[in-house]
This record gives structure tokens, sequence and C-alpha cells, in this order.
């Protein structure tokens, strides 16, 4: 089976890393933790960069480091996106980008440099000086770079940190259109639950240097004892088939199991799989369908666990009938007039929905 | 008139040798300095920067007695065939070296300083091997160190006078450098040619580091 397979051991100053996951050889993994969890050390490690004790690292079915051997970083066939998009300043943007690609054999190149370079967007900017690039284009260029590499595996430190909230929106479809359209398995470290959400097919939870939990996104998102469902923002991801287009108000039905819910003004493509966002405080609960209600987005669902996160608010989380999870951040008055037990059934209003592919 | 321009030419000549050998020597040994944590780091770059703040009489002093052909070096390079390096270019060139050594490295050395892991991190996940990371990326980003250092080090031994007078001596068109032309110009009361000679090294200096200065801006 193609999976990745992490175990390291180590001891910076008196931060002591211990570190074991395994995750899937696809998709985006996402190295969610607090500052100074351990998060960017586990990468560097898997990398090379941090030589660590004790370690193993194996990359389907490719062993990079073990108790006997270590293989140095550039032999490793991975690519690198730093926090900072660290471009050399001697050399031009092409030059940049072509850095990484003349040292890997072309039998081994997957990915061409047209096609990376377009799908970043960043053909206008090859003859140009690195220097007058803004923060947004310059960490674009970065990805490429690393990309046309073809790595077999993509390792990025929050590549968005360092950018303003406008650019790194900006950046945002690029980076997806990266995991979607090249299957390169990624570890993306963050420490923003939004762009977790976004992004991630499985997450590993990292605390003082340990992993508190780790398996896929959808579920781990709403889990009521880890962090992310008790940030404000919390999300969960659901996916449903597309069932029609309503030309009339513009609107898309997604069919989820038992209901359904409505994304404004796209046409998506009919019998398609299609990913979607619900933030817990876009929940709302009812023991009844409600009839009345401007809210179109109703899903009956059953109540599977509960959880005050501060004086005045509970999270439920809920599922559907198969099997997906929901958050509903309520009030604590809200949970106890209507009664909430675990396995009750109830109606969740969803007022707003945002497509996430 | 050729007696007259041979301390020029022979000074030219020395500087040029000795920026030279610096480069290519001084360079490693910068490298060495800017990445080592090695505790004895700090021995060798105190070593290194010891002609700042000695006087070259002193190091001449010294080096007169390991060249001389009662020194240990002496005694190496007569049993050699060489005869020995005191009172003679070659030894002119070890004295410069020496003299000249942190004017070079030490520019380069804060240049690779400057550098930081990062572009050397990134290079190696670029899958550049550390040779190439050096003379593909820490080199061309280190330039301006390099320049300082070649013109430094150029400038510097353009200059020096209490080095050549111990180990050198005034011989011409073999030791008799500028700086010692100048000496011998005024000691001989000949107002005239110490000027012309002054003057010129006055004007050659100030364009070196007119020139540096510009060209550090646009190699930034």
């Amino acid at each position: 089976m193609s999976q990745i397979e992490i175990s390291l051991r180590h001891r910076l100053g008196d931060f002591q890393l211990a570190v074991e996951f395994q995750t899937a050889g696809h998709g985006v993994t996402a190295l969610f933790g607090p500052s100074g969890c351990g998060k960017t050390s586990v990468l560097r490690a898997v990398a090379g960069l941090l030589r660590v004790g004790q370690g193993l690292v194996r990359i389907n079915g490719d062993c990079w480091q073990s108790d006997t051997h270590f293989v140095p970083v550039h032999r490793r066939a991975l690519g690198y996106v730093f926090q900072e998009a660290s471009l050399f300043a001697h050399l031009s943007v092409e030059r940049n980008l072509l850095y990484g690609w003349r040292r890997v054999a072309p039998a081994q190149r997957r990915l061409g440099f047209d096609t990376v370079v377009e799908l970043l967007g960043i053909g206008p900017l090859l003859s140009r000086d690195t220097r007058v690039l803004s923060g947004g284009e310059r960490q674009r260029v970065a990805i490429g770079r690393a990309l046309l590499t073809s790595p077999r595996l993509l390792l990025m430190d929050e590549p968005l940190s360092a950018l303003d909230q406008t650019a790194r929106r900006a950046i945002f479809p690029y980076l997806e259109s990266v995991h979607r359209e090249l299957s390169v398995p990624s570890l993306y470290v963050s420490h923003d639950p939004d762009e977790v959400a976004h992004l991630a097919d499985h997450l590993v939870l990292l605390d003082a240097g340990r992993v508190v939990a780790s398996g896929s996104a959808a579920d781990l998102l709403t889990r009521l004892d880890l962090p992310l469902a008790r940030f404000e923002g919390a999300t969960a991801v659901v996916q449903g088939r597309v069932a029609e287009y309503d030309p009339h108000y513009a609107l898309s039905w997604i069919e989820l199991h038992g209901g359904r819910v409505a994304i404004a003004g796209s046409q998506l493509p009919r019998a398609e799989m299609a990913r979607v966002q619900i933030r817990a405080r876009d929940v709302s609960l009812a023991l009844s369908a409600p009839t009345d209600s401007s809210i179109l987005n109703l899903l009956p669902v059953r109540v599977s666990g509960l959880e005050d996160v501060s004086d005045a608010h509970r999270l439920v989380r809920l599922q559907l009938g198969d099997g997906q999870k929901l958050l509903a951040r309520i009030t604590r008055r809200s949970g106890d007039t209507l009664g909430l037990q675990p396995g009750m059934a109830v109606y969740a209003q969803v007022k707003s929905v945002a497509l996430m592919d | 008139m050729e007696a007259y321009w041979e301390p020029v030419w022979l000074t030219l000549k020395l500087a040029a040798v000795t920026t030279l050998i610096l480069l290519v020597a001084g360079t490693p040994l910068a490298w060495w300095l800017a990445k080592s944590r090695n505790w004895w780091r700090d021995l060798i770059g105190s070593l290194v920067a010891l002609p700042l703040v000695l006087p070259p009489t002193v190091l001449g002093f010294y080096l007169l007695l390991l060249l001389g052909p009662a020194g240990p070096i002496g005694r190496l390079t007569q049993g050699l065939g060489w005869g020995t390096l005191a009172f003679t270019f070659p030894g002119l060139v070890v004295g410069s070296v020496l003299y000249s050594l942190p004017f070079v490295v030490q520019p380069i050395r804060n240049a690779f300083e400057a550098l930081g892991e990062r572009p050397l991190e990134v290079a190696a996940t670029l899958r550049a091997s550390p040779v190439q990371r050096f003379f593909d990326v820490a080199l061309p980003l280190a330039r301006s160190g390099f320049l300082t250092g070649a013109v430094l080090g150029f400038a510097h031994t353009v200059g020096e006078f209490g080095v050549v007078l111990m180990i050198g001596g005034n011989i011409p068109g073999e030791t008799k450098v500028l700086s010692v032309a100048i000496y011998d110009h005024v000691e001989a009361l000949e107002w005239g040619q110490a000027h012309w000679l002054a003057g010129g090294m006055l004007l050659f200096s100030f364009v070196v580091i007119f020139a540096m200065y510009r060209m550090e801006k646009r190699w930034r």
C-alpha cells in the first residue's frame, strides 16, 4: 500500500521531538499545531535539512532515512516550499525555475515546464528580476520551482503565512489547482485552521513535539476533543453529488444524505462530486423541519456528541445518515431548551455553504 | 626613466600576485570561518585578524627570522635548493599575503555569513550537491564580499611599508616597491620625485576606493 511513514526522535535544546505517524501516500496531509509545537522541525527532518538522531522516513516505498542509512537532501526526490519564497536573488525568475529542473534526468521529469508555468500563472514573470515581484508572485515562483523537480513528495512550510490577507486569497486557487491537477502527495505545515479545512485531506495534529491525533481531515476537523473544532471559525467538510442547477434562482443543489444544500451563483456539472465547507456557527438546530424559514439548506442529522466550549457556547457534533460529520456552534441556552442529547434526531439548518473545489 | 617606473611596476605586480593568492586561498578559509561551529574557529579567526592590530614591523621581524638562513622555513627552502626567501620578491609575496590576509578574508567571510543557511538549503532541496551549492549559490551571492576583499587586499598591499622594509629591503627591481621608493626620495631630499609618486598613489587609492563603492552598489 502506498503511504508515508514517519517516525522521528530528536532533542533540540530542552525541546523533545517524538513524532510518529502514518498517512496516505496521496493528497494533502496537513501538519497542524500551535507555534513551537515542532511542525517545522518535522518537515525539515523529513527533507533531511534537520538531521535527527533517530528517524525513519519512508515515502511510498522510498526509504530516505532509517537506523542504517541517511539519504542526503539533494538525493531525495522532494520539493520544499519555505515560509518566505527564498528565490535566488542572482537569478531571473526563469533561471530560478530551471535551477532544479535541469538537475533532474529528462526521463524522470513528470511535470512539464509549460504545464507548471501555466498552472501557477507565472508565464508573464519569466524574464523578470525576482526583486520586482510581489509577495504572492514570489511564492508562486517558489512553488513552481519546487514542482519542476518532479518531486515524489511536496513539503510546504506555511507557504502563505508571510503574505497579507489579499495576497493569500489570491494565491489560494493556485494552491488548490496544484493539489487537484498534479498528483503530488504533500505535507503541508500550517497553524491556520481555515487553511487546513480548505486544503487538507488528512491531518496530523501536533502539540509540544508529539502527535495528538492523526487521520482523515473530515473526521478530525469535527472531533470535539481536539482543538480544531473549538476554533471560532470551526468548519466541517462534507461531500455530495450535484443534483441540479436552478437557473431561475442561480442555485446549484448538492445532495447530502437525506437532505440538500444550495450553492449560490455557480452552475456545477450534474452528478459530479462536490466538496463543501460548513462553518459550525452557520448551523442552527431544530427539533422538527421548519417550513417557514428563509434558510434553504436543511439536513436531517443525529447528535453524536456535545461539548461546552465556553460559558455561553456549546459545540454539537452531528452525523449525517452516511456517517459524514457536521458541527453546530449554538448557545448553551438553546442546547438546554432543545434538550439535546447524544443519539437524538434533529434538523440542521445551514445558513451558508461554501464550495471548496 | 626606466628606473623611475620600476618601483611602480613592481608594486602593481606584488599587489596583483598577492591578491590572486589571497582570493584563491582565502575563500576556503573564509568559508570555513563562516560555517564552522568548531571551538577553534575563533582561534584561527584571531590569527587571521592579527595583522590588523600588529605593527607591520613586528610581522616583518618574525618573518625575517622564519625565512632567514637560520630560520626553520629558511632552512627548508635552502634544503630544497631555493635559497632563502628573505630579500627576494617571493619573500615579499609571502609577507604581503600574511599582511593583507584579514583584508581579503574578512569581507568574504562576512558575505558568506550574511548569506545565511537558507539559500543553500533551498539549493539542496533543488538537487544541488554541496559543491554545486557553493559554486552556483554561495559564490555569486557573496560577490560583493569578493569585490571588497580584492580591492582592499590590492590597495593594502600597494600601501605596505613596514613588512617590506623588514623582509624585502630595498633592492631595485626585486624588492624596491613604491612606498620604499618614496621614502628613499624623501631621504635624499628629492622632493619633486617624491611628490610625483606620492601624489600618484593618493590619486590611485582614491580612484580604487571610489570605484569599489560604485561597483558594490550595483552588484548588490
